[in-house]
């Protein structure tokens, strides 16, 4: 049951990479790919029904480490106490920023949104990245769960590679997504962006993994990290060929291929003590009692299909690719 | 300061915030679903510019309310590890089950709402807004009946040293939950309907365009507000008397009650220094036996003073906190089981004060617009829009009493029953540095405060821009010549 939790766990998170990835990469790139006003709007039209479900995985992700492993939540969050601060003021900058840039017609005012929007996508996308590493790699803790030493003990050489690892990996699943999601001379830019900086985005993602095995590495994990790897030259082979949608697909697997060759090599543990593997907080001592499991369980059991098949509707509502002439003129107060 | 109060001026000032913001979304949702199924029954396109108006209006302010709110989900384990870990198995549910069935639901259908408008068939696109506006109400549910369980904890049982769940339904039917939603909704309604007759009463003092819109709004908001305020009165004699019998220090601190009295007399206000124990020097207007009343539905009931009520605390509780140096200053020292007494007296009178002014304000705004009359004078426009923050200000006194009254616990011990289950505040918090705390809540409040005027600024200039801001003219003319697909391409809306 408890091991069960932990799959449903990784699974939250793979879908808020997956899902938050592209709007994160959405967002940094937002400068790069949208030179003109017209061109930043379409941009952030592909993204604008869909962000905040999106980020509710995030929430769902935490709110069930919260229910299935209370001690993992308490020691991650008061452990990696001002990366975490960090980035919740990123999300909150980008989500307002979101909502509230069109609200005024004022070109002032959106270049004020547009620098949010981007700082909060780079910051966020980095703070994932660091939050998941420092799971993955440890962090300094007691017997009790507290972290001993510096407020930025999560700040280390292999977390801040897993902090550009995601945000690599965010640019080029946004890029991807771009391609995917817009037409005309956005789309065509896009793709090229993808293209020209994939090799140099995802290294730090296939790097992260390649340390990742070495340290806690089974066989099964390896065959996931070569999953990556070879889902991202698919990615890349397929999106030289124009087939943008095959090439998301793949990238669809590199994350799906991460989040299970981190999960798996943190298994059986939920947070590493870098101090003494016996103060490592376990799947098996971390974990609720089997009732509250199996209560969670049943919720999960029931919400989830529903999310799935809700949020798979939003998608195919607004599937139709996004131009610059489909941009309505601007008519606020 | 210690970490223990930076923590809790964090969390006071995040969720304060927080809750400005969720009563107007809950509130509103329910009511522009309600405009727009009328629009869609009858075509009136004066329900459609009330659906588009206030509509605009609840986006703003729901924006607010969901990236506020991500802060919430993170902050017990940041800031209140040690209770995390203590009530994690009971707490993690609820507020899991409310992300997993509530939280999605909103922000999907949000976004289909917002920006489905002619592209999802008219009932589908109805059906969203539906969903959006039910599922923030499930999502109060969920977070009150985890709030409630702190209040009184139900359903589990003292497992080494921490709580465990024996009784999801016992947690999710807590009589605790099953008043504190109702009257946390009729809340909301309160606040929504404040809302739009204040602001509808405004524009109707201006003389805005769309009359048959504005008057249409204060007669919906001012149903909204009856049924509101009068759910309001009965659902909080409901919480009175359960808070008599399940947190008989907060009653006492609720009116600075020093010496038991029987019958019990309520404290209308009071003159002089209420935060004393001992009530020196307190000079306080009273409704004689109303307490009683209020506790316990007669005039007679022996209601409990602070000062006979500490010993029962301590014989039951302890005396001293343990000695702990986790514990910092507080290691060893004797407990206050006594509330701040200012601040739950004047939170519970301006919780009602509050209250009673929008009903007053509400009431006067109706006879002065009787019969199709609006006064010309200014004093009316400051009237309709300051009675709009009324209902704010009581739901956050409201909270700050209900929070603070609970001290120095943070899952009060249930009286009756399940033994051991409650957790003083001092013990709660993460172990933490004062710097790391104090760093994170200077950063959150000058991002709040900015943002706060940010949303004051949005929401003022869509009000006053009326229905003209959200709604372009009457159909375009299609005399126009077309210039062949251009009209059929272009979204509807897009940010």
């Amino acid at each position: 049951m408890e091991t069960f939790w932990f799959c449903v766990i990784a699974l939250l998170w793979l879908g808020y990479l997956f899902l938050e990835g592209f709007d994160f990469g959405v967002g940094m790139l937002l400068p790069v790919l949208g030179r003109s006003e017209t061109e930043r709007r379409v941009l952030i039209n592909t993204i604008g029904p869909v962000w905040d479900g999106n980020e509710v995985w995030l929430l769902v992700a935490v709110g069930a480490t919260f229910a299935a492993f209370p001690a993992w939540y308490a020691a991650l969050l008061s452990s990696v106490y001002l990366p975490v601060t960090l980035f919740l003021l990123a999300l909150i900058g980008r989500g307002v920023a979101f909502e509230y840039r069109g609200k005024v017609n004022s070109a002032r005012w959106r270049r004020v949104w547009d620098v949010v929007i981007v700082a909060g996508s780079w910051t966020a996308a980095l703070g994932v990245g660091l939050l998941l590493s420092a799971t993955v790699f440890g962090m300094p803790l007691d017997a009790a769960g507290d972290r001993v030493g510096s407020p930025f003990a999560a700040i280390r050489l292999e977390t801040l590679l897993g902090a550009v690892a995601v945000a690599g990996y965010a640019l080029v699943h946004g890029a991807v997504f771009l391609s995917l999601k817009t037409e005309g001379e956005v789309r065509e830019r896009a793709r090229a962006l993808a293209l020209k900086i994939a090799p140099f985005a995802l290294l730090p993602l296939l790097v992260l993994l390649l340390i990742v095995q070495l340290r806690f590495g089974s066989v099964w994990t390896w065959g996931a990290s070569i999953v990556v790897a070879m889902a991202a030259l698919g990615a890349y082979g397929r999106l030289l060929l124009r087939r943008e949608g095959q090439a998301f697909a793949l990238m669809g697997v590199v994350v799906a291929a991460t989040v299970a060759a981190l999960f798996g090599a943190l298994y059986p543990d939920v947070l590493p003590s870098t101090l003494d593997p016996a103060w490592s907080l376990t799947v098996a001592g971390a974990a609720s009692s089997p009732y509250t499991l199996t209560v969670i369980t049943w919720v999960a059991a029931f919400g989830t299909p529903a999310v799935l098949v809700y949020q798979g509707w939003t998608y195919w509502v607004f599937r139709k690719r996004i131009g610059v002439k489909h941009i309505p003129e601007v008519h606020v107060p | 300061m210690d970490v223990l109060d930076l923590a809790r001026w964090q969390f006071g000032i995040t969720t304060v915030y927080h809750f400005l913001m969720v009563p107007l979304t809950i509130g509103l949702s329910l009511l522009v679903a309600g405009m727009q199924t009328a629009w869609v029954r009858t075509g009136d396109r004066k329900y459609l510019a009330m659906t588009k108006f206030w509509g605009k209006l609840l986006l703003i302010n729901f924006a607010m309310g969901v990236v506020t709110g991500i802060v919430q989900e993170f902050q017990f384990g940041m800031t209140w590890s040690a209770y995390s870990r203590f009530v994690g198995d009971v707490f993690g549910a609820p507020l899991a089950m409310e992300g997993l069935v509530a939280f999605f639901v909103e922000s999907t259908f949000l976004g289909l709402w917002i920006f489905g408008w002619d592209r999802l068939p008219k009932k589908v696109h109805l059906a969203c807004v539906w969903a959006f506006s039910l599922a923030t109400i499930a999502s109060a549910y969920f977070i009150l009946a985890a709030n409630s369980w702190m209040q009184h904890p139900v359903g589990v049982e003292l497992v080494d040293g921490r709580a465990r769940l024996t009784s999801i339904w016992a947690v999710l039917g807590n009589n605790t939950v099953l008043a504190a939603f109702p009257h946390t909704i009729f809340g909301a309604f309160a606040v929504a309907g404040t809302f739009l007759v204040g602001v509808a009463a405004w524009h109707l003092w201006r003389r805005s365009d769309d009359g048959p819109v504005w008057r249409a709004s204060v007669k919906f908001g001012t149903w909204v507000g009856v049924v509101a305020f009068t759910g309001l009165a009965i659902t909080g004699d409901v919480q009175g008397k359960l808070m008599f019998e399940q947190q008989p220090m907060k009653m006492a601190a609720a009116e600075a009650l020093c010496h038991t009295e029987s019958p019990a007399s309520f404290s209308v206000f009071a003159l002089g220094d209420v935060s004393r124990p001992d009530c020196e020097n307190v000079k306080s207007v009273t409704v004689p036996a109303l307490l009683s009343f209020l506790a316990h539905n007669d005039f007679t009931t022996e209601v409990k003073g602070i000062e006979d009520l500490v010993p029962m605390y301590q014989e039951k509780y302890g005396a001293n906190y343990p000695v702990d140096p986790k514990l910092g200053e507080l290691s060893g020292k004797p407990i206050d089981y006594v509330p701040n007494l200012p601040v739950t007296y004047w939170g519970f009178r301006l919780m009602i004060g509050f209250g009673a002014i929008a009903v007053g304000a509400g009431l006067l705004m109706l006879w002065l617009t009787r019969g199709g009359r609006v006064p010309r004078g200014r004093w009316f426009a400051w009237l309709a829009l300051g009675s709009i923050a009324t209902p704010f200000l009581a739901n956050s006194f409201g909270w700050i009493f209900t929070e603070m009254g609970r001290q120095p616990f943070v899952v009060v011990p249930n009286p009756s029953g399940v033994d051991g289950v409650w957790m003083f505040t001092a013990r709660a918090v993460s172990s933490s540095t004062p710097g790391e705390v104090l760093t994170s809540l200077i950063a959150l409040t000058l991002v709040y405060g900015v943002l706060a005027c940010v949303e004051v600024f949005l929401i003022r200039r869509y009000v006053r821009a009326g229905v003209a801001g959200v709604l372009p003219g009457p159909e375009p003319d299609d005399d126009k010549p077309d210039d062949g697909t251009k009209s059929d391409d272009v979204l509807t809306f897009a940010y």
